[in-house]
């Protein structure tokens, strides 16, 4: 029998407060260990207060060759900047 | 994809790291710029994962409780960089089995200062002085490097980094304020170190292939012989400060240059361990080995286990 450890994504919340973020990936054979492990791997100066894991294939990622389509639209939507409207200086703080 | 059209995205993919932009796994990127990463990033790894072994050795002879923890967390921390390491390798589409298989098998290399032995304690401090001192001094300049998932994890390393020299420096300190005995014992691991640890930047930069390449690439900012002179600068009064010598008969500072001038690498040396002839080669890879074929009866229960829970839980649900 040969059967791989699956590869999990670790997201660590630095303290509370702020959002869980991305730190790494790591294999582990389920989500229990690969809890234990992301502790060990990636929280060893006190980097954390709480991890989430999930296993690398439930992730769906847009894909890099589609971005013109993806992000583009935003590009000539200059209205969504408060920049983009023009105040009388008397009017301070908007 | 025609040669032509492979030639415009190979331009837009130059131009975007001439413009600092980050290349992440998922982007288009040259074959030789995919290739030469995984070589690269893996025997990073493996130098992380190799580097535990000449510590190791020391770990259950540290002199006292304080110098023990501090081994301990250095060690784990080496192999906390070799798993950053994988992992970001893994995203360039090979698998963590491949890469231990080119490690076990001597396809892929690892840093050769490793397969030196450590044989006294005052190594524990010729090492994180010296060794994890030029490991510093290559690894700084990738925290910049353009494969985002390598730069993320240098960043990481180089954070931890600081502590394993500075434990190491206040080894030596300490045998050097001892009895003459402990000073000796320094002394010896200087001698042993110095020379392999300026190898360890590689080969003269008259004779390194990969060097404009790497440039473009950033994986290098600066050349080897660049990197090593630097070494020499910063590691030169830090072994007066201990009232060590250098064994270099030709070690001289040059007024007119503020840098040091040095003596000639034993390069047949270099090559001879890079080969696979030092006095440690066969030892590490069969530890490495042996680590990776003993442990594979409890990867196997561990999944096994993992599948069987995941079986009583559908089950429980239906």
């Amino acid at each position: 029998m040969k059967k791989n450890w699956p590869l999990w994504e670790v997201f660590v919340r630095s303290k509370n407060g702020l959002e869980h973020r991305h730190f790494g990936s790591l294999h582990a054979p389920d989500a229990e260990i690969a809890i234990n492990n992301a502790r060990d791997v990636y929280t060893r100066r006190k980097e954390g207060v709480s991890i989430w894991v999930v296993e690398s294939k439930h992730i769906t990622a847009s894909n890099p060759d589609d971005n013109s389509e993806l992000f583009d639209p935003a590009e000539d939507k200059a209205y969504r900047h408060p920049t983009f409207y023009t105040l009388p200086d008397e009017v301070k703080h908007m | 994809m025609s040669e032509k059209e492979i030639k415009s995205l190979e331009d837009i993919f130059d131009a975007k790291i001439a413009n600092d932009e980050k290349i992440e796994p998922r982007d288009w990127m040259p074959e030789k710029y995919r290739q030469t990463h995984i070589r690269q990033i893996s025997q990073h790894a493996h130098s992380e994962i190799v580097g535990m072994l000449p510590e190791g050795n020391w770990i259950t002879r540290a002199p006292s409780l304080r110098r023990k923890v501090a081994l301990l967390a250095k060690v784990q921390d080496e192999a906390g960089h070799g798993l950053y390491l994988y992992s970001a390798c893994e995203t360039l589409g090979i698998s963590r089995e491949e890469l231990y298989d080119q490690l076990h098998t001597g396809k892929a290399k690892y840093s050769s200062i490793f397969n030196y032995p450590t044989l006294t304690w005052a190594d524990m401090g010729a090492i994180g002085w010296l060794v994890d001192g030029a490991a510093i001094i290559n690894q700084v300049p990738l925290c910049n490097t353009s494969f985002g998932p390598y730069a993320r994890a240098m960043v990481r390393v180089c954070k931890e980094e600081s502590f394993h020299q500075r434990q190491g420096y206040e080894i030596m300190l300490t045998l050097c304020n001892g009895t003459q005995e402990q000073k000796d014992m320094a002394q010896d691991a200087l001698n042993r170190w110095w020379w392999p640890s300026l190898m360890m930047f590689g080969p003269t930069d008259d004779k390194s292939t990969h060097t404009a390449q790497s440039m473009k690439w950033k994986l290098k900012r600066k050349t080897n012989d660049e990197l090593r002179q630097q070494f020499v600068d910063q590691t030169v009064p830090q072994a007066d400060l201990l009232g060590l010598t250098v064994p270099d008969k030709d070690l001289k500072y040059n007024n007119d240059t503020g840098h040091y001038e040095f003596g000639e690498i034993n390069w047949d040396e270099f090559w001879q361990v890079v080969k696979g002839y030092g006095k440690c080669n066969k030892e590490r890879i069969n530890a490495r080995k042996n680590a990776w074929n003993n442990g594979e009866w409890v990867r196997n229960a561990a999944m096994a286990y993992a599948e069987k829970e995941a079986e009583r839980k559908a089950k429980q649900a239906v």
